[in-house]
């Protein structure tokens, strides 16, 4: 059943299927005007959402975007039967493991997040930019799904602001990754708001705005209340507004996609083409990055107390956070692929840190981290806690994504709560993170504790790992690692690729891992770096399509050839030059594949080290002191201060 | 730079160790504690980032008689990080309560945190600074200097206006806190057995010297 799990690396299986014809990039006339609002017909309770009452239905707000819209062309979009979503949090230890999780929260057996299962034998499917294949798989019918076709556009919900849509969204128009620019004070009502790539909303069940990627939540509450008020609509009707697809002759398309997670919604507005299932996991980022700050149980017990609080008082100074977090899920693939890239080093010297890492232990440290170029230099964890939970790749994004967004933690040591949400959602770790080579502070130590009075037992750590650092002149040595490029490979013609093995030795608790050249000429712009992540993006929704996924995909496009391809070993997505023919192709991932395999050892963290800090294991790793803290002083001084 | 000779009452110290000192410093976000803290250890200033948890810096102060290693708690003021402040300020010798001259909520939100430390430091235990930072700012001040000193003279507290941009009154502030907490503890010898001597002493990185460390003579 592991293996299994790590065959399917979305964090949240989505049961809906993408209306195919939607994500082609080459393929943009085929979806008429319309707007379908996709349901899910499961009951909140079943999704985790805790809403036993749902909010009044605002029939009137609904009723407004209707008229303003005129009649609907209703367009069924294909739907598999949908399953009830799974929790987010996967692999709770649930009452017995280390960290005593909560039971508050209906957990879902593991067994059901297996999603639909994968058809037997590979499906291969030839990809030409001109024929518009993906209108194929069109012929499912509605089983117990609800289709519910409303009358409004996307842009609908979009409209109170300003007046129609753009009628050009260039691929220049993508917005700039320039680390967490801040757009807070943007105007939401001009054209240049409108035409962001991809806006990310959230907001409270009470239709309270909480963040916006562009502009002030709060001159967006109009927005913010029309998109609750469609969320309650459908929600009194047991149903759950899944997503929302608009556009007109490919000039305006948007997806809406919109997430319930406990008591807040996050809803996705985005041109660019991805899936609903690709945006959804992102919005779950988003979730799982707020939760990492104030953990799930505490969200809900704030809400369950007062269904409009303002969540940004509590999340007041983190919206760079969230901002950095979306632009690193536009340009980097870790978060497409749910794996962490790691930075080829030496194995010996990789070997070397671990071994510094290992030796430096006090008791209650679970997971020891070096970071360097917001990539993985090596990770030792500790032996039982990684029995009973793995660390998840994405609790590592998260925990990246911190400490890349802030300079906060260039000032001397930080010792701070923080929330591994795939981990445990409602339990904090301490992390204790100091770079270990100012004023530069480029090599990042993170050592994670159970026990919140350890600063002192854990800064110790960090002096022994200086120690062993220096006379190994390992910082160094770390300085001058880096990536590699795909020249390197030997194999003409290959520009690109994306290589993530699920046969990692030692066992499936193994994080799961990539590699990945830098990306070179042609694709050294900005610009063309989104290109190509986007036609990634594609194949990646034509392997994981939940309709039909397929097994292989030579795919032509306008100025390359991509190949992408799942086994039970791999998933390769490869990038060549438009010259290739699908044998040399072919021919070249032969090469590609012998190559990753004599550099394996350099690329990835082969044998992940541990270490033991818990010297009675049954005692602090089995619901004893060893959990990590369960915020109970919420209450105490939690909001006494206001 | 700890070869001072040390007062009769400590010598069992000996030349190289130093008494720790742990000082808080507590206040709303953006008010400058970051700030004043990079001041005191390292007599900088640059932008910085809101302070995710609480980050941890020392200092070495020498007095006349003794010197004290400052363990300067530096916390987050954003309000989701309250919950965990206690964590923080337990047990310290040492709280600063900062607030921002031109931000008058600043000042509001720094007589709740005084209300908050009266609960749980005792009384004459603690030596409790108020702080108005960002006197670089006159023309938007929104808190008169009266209002803050006879604020920290009603509750018996040292208070002081400072910048932390342009450094003025950071060192004295220290200093006055360092004069303080020495002169409680040796008040009270018993206090003592508290203060857990020091294997080492070292300026948090940095071979430049520091104004506070240069063992100022100035004494009570
Ligand atoms: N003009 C002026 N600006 C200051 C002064 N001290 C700090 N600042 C600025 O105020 C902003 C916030 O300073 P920080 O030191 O980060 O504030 P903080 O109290 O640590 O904030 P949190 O960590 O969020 O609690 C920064 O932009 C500083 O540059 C000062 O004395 N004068
Ligand atoms: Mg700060």
């Amino acid at each position: 059943m592991e293996e299994e799990h790590q065959d399917r690396e979305q964090p949240e299986i989505v049961r809906c299927s993408e209306p195919q014809s939607h994500c082609s990039p080459d393929d943009t006339d085929s979806l008429k005007a319309a707007a379908t609002i996709t349901l899910d017909n499961t009951s909140p309770a079943e999704q985790g959402c805790g809403t036993e009452d749902p909010p009044p239905c605002k029939l009137d707000a609904l009723q407004e975007i209707s008229s303003t819209n005129g009649p609907s062309e209703p367009e069924p979009e294909p739907e598999p039967e949908p399953e009830p979503q799974p929790q987010p949090q996967p692999q709770g230890p649930g009452g017995e493991g280390p960290l005593e999780a909560s039971s508050d929260q209906g957990k879902v057996g593991a067994g059901e997040e297996n999603g639909p299962s994968e058809p037997e034998g590979p499906a291969v499917e030839d990809d030409q930019p001109e024929n518009a294949s993906d209108s194929a798989s069109t012929d499912n019918t509605l089983e117990d799904s609800s289709e519910f076709v409303v009358t409004v556009l996307a842009r609908g919900s979009l409209e109170d602001q300003g007046e129609g849509p753009s009628s050009e969204l260039s691929e220049a128009s993508s917005p700039a990754q320039a680390p967490a620019p801040s757009h807070r004070d943007e105007d939401v009502t001009a054209e240049s708001w409108r035409r962001h790539r991809k806006h990310v909303f959230v907001l409270s069940e009470a239709g309270k705005p909480i963040y916006s990627r562009y502009g002030n939540e709060e001159a967006l509450s109009s927005t913010m209340g029309v998109m609750m008020a469609l969320v309650s609509f459908v929600q009194s009707g047991d149903n759950t507004i899944r997503s929302i697809y608009s556009g007109e002759h490919g000039t305006d398309e948007h997806t809406v996609v919109f997430m319930q997670q406990g008591p807040l919604v996050l809803v996705s507005v985005s041109c660019s083409r991805q899936s609903e299932q690709q945006l959804r996991s992102e919005l779950l980022y988003v979730y799982n990055q707020i939760v990492s700050m104030l953990t799930q149980a505490s969200i809900n017990r704030i809400f369950e107390r007062k269904k409009n609080y303002d969540l940004r008082r509590l999340l007041a100074g983190s919206e760079k956070i969230l901002d950095g977090l979306l632009n690193l899920v536009d340009s980097d693939p870790s978060f497409l692929l749910s794996a962490v890239h790691c930075l080829p080093l030496a194995s010996s010297l990789r070997d070397s840190l671990s071994q510094i890492l290992q030796k430096a232990i006090t008791p209650n440290l679970v997971f020891s981290i070096l970071i360097a170029k917001n990539q993985l230099l090596t990770i030792v964890q500790e032996k039982t806690v990684i029995e009973d939970a793995r660390l998840e790749p994405a609790d590592l994004h998260l925990l990246l994504n911190l400490i890349g967004a802030s300079s906060a933690f260039q000032a001397g040591e930080i010792w701070t709560p923080i929330c591994l949400p795939l981990f445990n959602p409602d339990c904090y770790f301490y992390a204790y993170i100091s770079y270990l080579d100012p004023p530069d502070c480029t090599v990042c130590l993170l050592l994670l504790s159970t026990d919140k009075e350890a600063f002192y037992a854990v800064a110790d750590c960090k002096r022994k790992i200086d120690e062993g650092m220096r006379t190994q002149n390992a910082l160094r040595a770390i300085a001058k690692a880096q990536s590699y490029s795909a020249s390197q490979v030997g194999v003409s013609d290959l520009r690109h690729f994306m290589y993530k093995p699920f046969d990692v030795p030692d066992n499936h608790r193994q994080l799961t891992q990539f590699t990945s050249p830098e990306m070179e000429a042609p694709y050294s712009s900005e610009e063309e770096r989104t290109r190509l992540l986007d036609l990634y993006r594609y194949m990646h929704s034509r392997i994981h399509s939940n309709s039909r996924p397929l097994k292989l995909i030579y795919h032509v496009a306008e100025r390359e050839t991509l190949l992408a391809w799942v086994t039970s070993k791999f998933e390769l997505y490869t990038c060549f030059s438009p010259l290739v023919t699908k044998a040399s192709a072919i021919n070249a991932i032969t090469k590609l594949l012998r190559w990753i395999k004599k550099e394996e050892d350099r690329l990835f963290i082969r044998n992940p080290p541990k270490y033991s800090t818990t010297p009675n294991p049954s005692k602090s790793s089995r619901g004893g002191k060893g959990g990590p803290d369960r915020q109970d002083t919420t209450d105490n001084g939690f909001l006494s201060l206001l | 730079m700890a070869e001072k000779k040390v007062g009769s009452r400590r010598e069992f110290l000996g030349k190289a160790s130093a008494l720790r000192v742990k000082m808080v410093i507590l206040g709303s976000s953006g008010v400058g504690k970051s700030s004043l803290a990079l001041r005191f250890s390292k007599d900088e200033f640059k932008n910085s980032s809101p302070t995710v948890g609480c980050a941890y810096l020392t200092q070495v102060v020498c007095l006349h008689d003794v010197t004290l290693r400052f363990e300067i708690w530096d916390t987050a003021g954003q309000e989701k990080y309250h919950s965990v402040t206690p964590l923080y300020y337990r047990g310290a010798h040492a709280a600063l309560v900062v607030y921002d001259i031109s931000k008058r909520e600043s000042f509001v939100r720094a007589q709740l945190w005084l209300r908050e430390l009266e609960k749980h430091y005792i009384p004459g235990e603690t030596v409790v600074g108020l702080v108005g930072n960002k006197t670089d700012l006159p023309n938007i001040r929104q808190v008169s200097l009266q209002e803050g000193q006879s604020l920290a003279e009603s509750k018996g507290l040292v208070f002081m206006e400072t910048s932390a941009k342009s450094g003025e009154q950071t060192s004295e502030l220290l200093l006055n806190i360092a004069h303080r907490v020495n002169q409680r503890t040796m008040d009270k010898d018993r206090d003592l057995t508290e203060w857990r001597e020091a294997e080492c002493v070292e300026l948090y990185q940095g071979n430049r010297p520091h104004p506070l460390t240069a063992c100022c003579p100035i004494g009570p």
